[in-house]
């Protein structure tokens, strides 16, 4: 136990138990919220916060994981003295990605546990501004959780567009600025300056809500459960055949097999899941013993991220339905940059010619060529994640695609 | 200790390849016109024989699309 630590004051009720602590209140009303979690406790200083943050560590929620004091404490060191230069701190429901579902889930859930996170965000900034962004049916939960309490009433919302790149940081920070969600080219990173030009935080709503539970219960509390690498609970949206976007809570590592099995998928009859959503990864179904923390899942380039689980039943074919995929990321650019707008659709085109059979041999290199031209070549990183996608596709399905060119497939026609 | 690093906005960039005409070989065009440093992608750093050109670029650029910045570290994470 740290030293800061100890110097939190305790919160007066008990910590949750176990892996149900999001979710622990059981209904989305304020009174339910302060009789399960206890009030937020907003004397705690700023470096009392952070350090407890960083003890705990959590990462970010909404897909890049990255570590959430060291985040906060840009954007703090990065602050001026005026109105002007002040901070800005902006909770992130958007949820661009159509396999994820936890952030909705949340923020019609446990609506006051995220204002929570978000107000604790801005005093550990010292923002003075701060928005909410996300899709119409959560705003509506979260006007309501606003109007029952009378801190949160600064929280400007903002209705997120349905669309894949919309909860890309810089285009939140562009649909909140000019009313247009699109990706912007960034010179300097948004803790120094975005929005209006002031240092800005775009986190997660999920990020958010585990804020406001460390800051009650402790860095301790919090690594109680999960691993060493993926401490605390993460929410996972989980889909399979038969099984349509679950929102479970998990402890962090856990194998994806458990993961799998706790929304009833039979892990026996798969043939891959992918993980990490559409900028994701597959891992094959022969490897559903590892566990979802950045350690066990970089050999196959993913992360646990926004903790999307896509689960592949053995009757469908992984090249077709990753060319479903490929297409519809090349369909979701923002058509604001040349090698996005030509190369993603290239990419996904040379990749269906592979899947439909008895193509030139060269196709595969010819889908890592493209890959190549394409990464880190747009205002965000939608072309990086559609070429990582893509080349896990060559992956994971290396047998298959020998197969394909072969001219026949492994599932439809073994 | 500090260098040049040229940024490209791909959102202004329209691939008619100016810049590629002043900085070859340092930036070719890829197959749809656009300009492409291997091994890099927005962010090219400029070794000081090429600052020179850069700067043009920058000036010529119809778009106004380049930028030249000074660097100790990778300009975004
Ligand atoms: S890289 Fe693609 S998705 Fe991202 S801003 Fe540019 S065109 Fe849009
Ligand atoms: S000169 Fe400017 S607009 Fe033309 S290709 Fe180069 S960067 Fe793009």
């Amino acid at each position: 136990m740290s030293t800061v630590e100890m110097t939190i004051p305790r919160a007066a009720v008990a910590p949750p138990m176990g892996v149900n602590r999001l979710f622990a209140a059981g209904a989305p009303d304020l009174a339910s919220h302060l009789a399960r979690f206890g009030p937020a406790p907003l004397g705690l200083t700023p470096g009392q916060l952070l350090g407890e943050l960083e003890a705990s560590g959590l990462d970010g929620r909404g897909g890049a994981g990255f570590a959430t004091w060291r985040k906060l404490a840009a954007a703090r060191t990065s602050a001026g003295p005026t109105a002007y230069s002040a901070p800005v701190v902006i909770a992130n429901g958007a949820e661009g990605e159509p396999m994820s579902a936890k952030d909705e889930i949340l923020l019609r859930h446990a609506p006051h546990l995220v204002l929570d996170g978000l107000l604790l965000a801005a005093a550990v900034t010292g923002a003075r501004e701060v928005h909410l962004y996300s899709g119409p049916v959560q705003l509506a939960s979260v006007r309501r959780a606003i109007a029952e309490r009378s801190d949160a009433r600064g929280v400007i919302l903002h209705e997120a567009p349905d669309y894949f790149v919309s909860g890309e940081a810089s285009a939140v920070v562009s649909a909140i600025e000019t009313g247009v969600a699109i990706p912007r080219d960034r010179r300097v990173r948004l803790a120094v300056s975005g929005l209006g030009g002031r240092p800005t935080v775009v986190s997660n709503v999920e990020t958010l809500a585990h804020v406001a539970l460390v800051a009650r219960f402790g860095a301790a509390w919090f690594r109680s459960v999960g691993t060493d690498d993926s401490p605390g609970t993460r929410l996972l949206t989980v889909s399979g055949d038969a099984v349509d976007r679950k929102v479970i809570e998990a402890t962090g590592g856990l194998p994806l097999a458990e993961a799998l099995g706790a929304v009833g998928i039979d892990t026996s009859r798969l043939r891959a899941v992918l993980v990490g959503g559409y900028h994701g990864a597959w891992v094959p179904a022969s490897d559903l013993w590892v566990r979802l923390s950045n350690r066990e899942l970089e050999p196959y380039g993913t992360r646990p991220g926004a903790g999307i689980l896509v689960a592949l039943g053995e009757q469908h074919c992984g090249l077709a339905a990753s060319v479903g995929i490929a297409r519809y990321l090349a369909a979701q650019s923002a058509r604001q940059c040349g090698p996005c707008v030509n190369g993603l659709p290239a990419m996904a085109e040379v990749l269906a010619r592979l899947a439909a059979g008895g193509g030139s041999a060269r196709l595969p290199d010819e889908v890592r060529r493209l890959a190549a031209v394409v990464t880190g070549r747009g205002a965000c990183r939608h072309p990086d994640g559609t070429a990582r996608f893509v080349l896990s596709t060559l992956e994971a399905f290396e047998s298959d695609v020998r197969a394909h060119l072969a001219g026949y497939c492994e599932v439809t026609h073994p | 200790m500090t260098r040049q690093s040229l940024h490209i906005d791909w959102t202004a960039c329209d691939g008619r390849g100016l810049c590629t005409e002043l900085l070859g070989p340092l930036l070719v065009r890829d197959e749809w016109g656009y300009p492409r440093a291997a091994g890099y992608g927005s962010d090219v750093p400029i070794p000081g024989s090429f600052v020179a050109d850069a700067r043009d670029a920058v000036a010529l650029c119809p778009r106004l699309a380049l930028s030249l910045q000074e660097v100790r570290t990778p300009a975004r994470s």
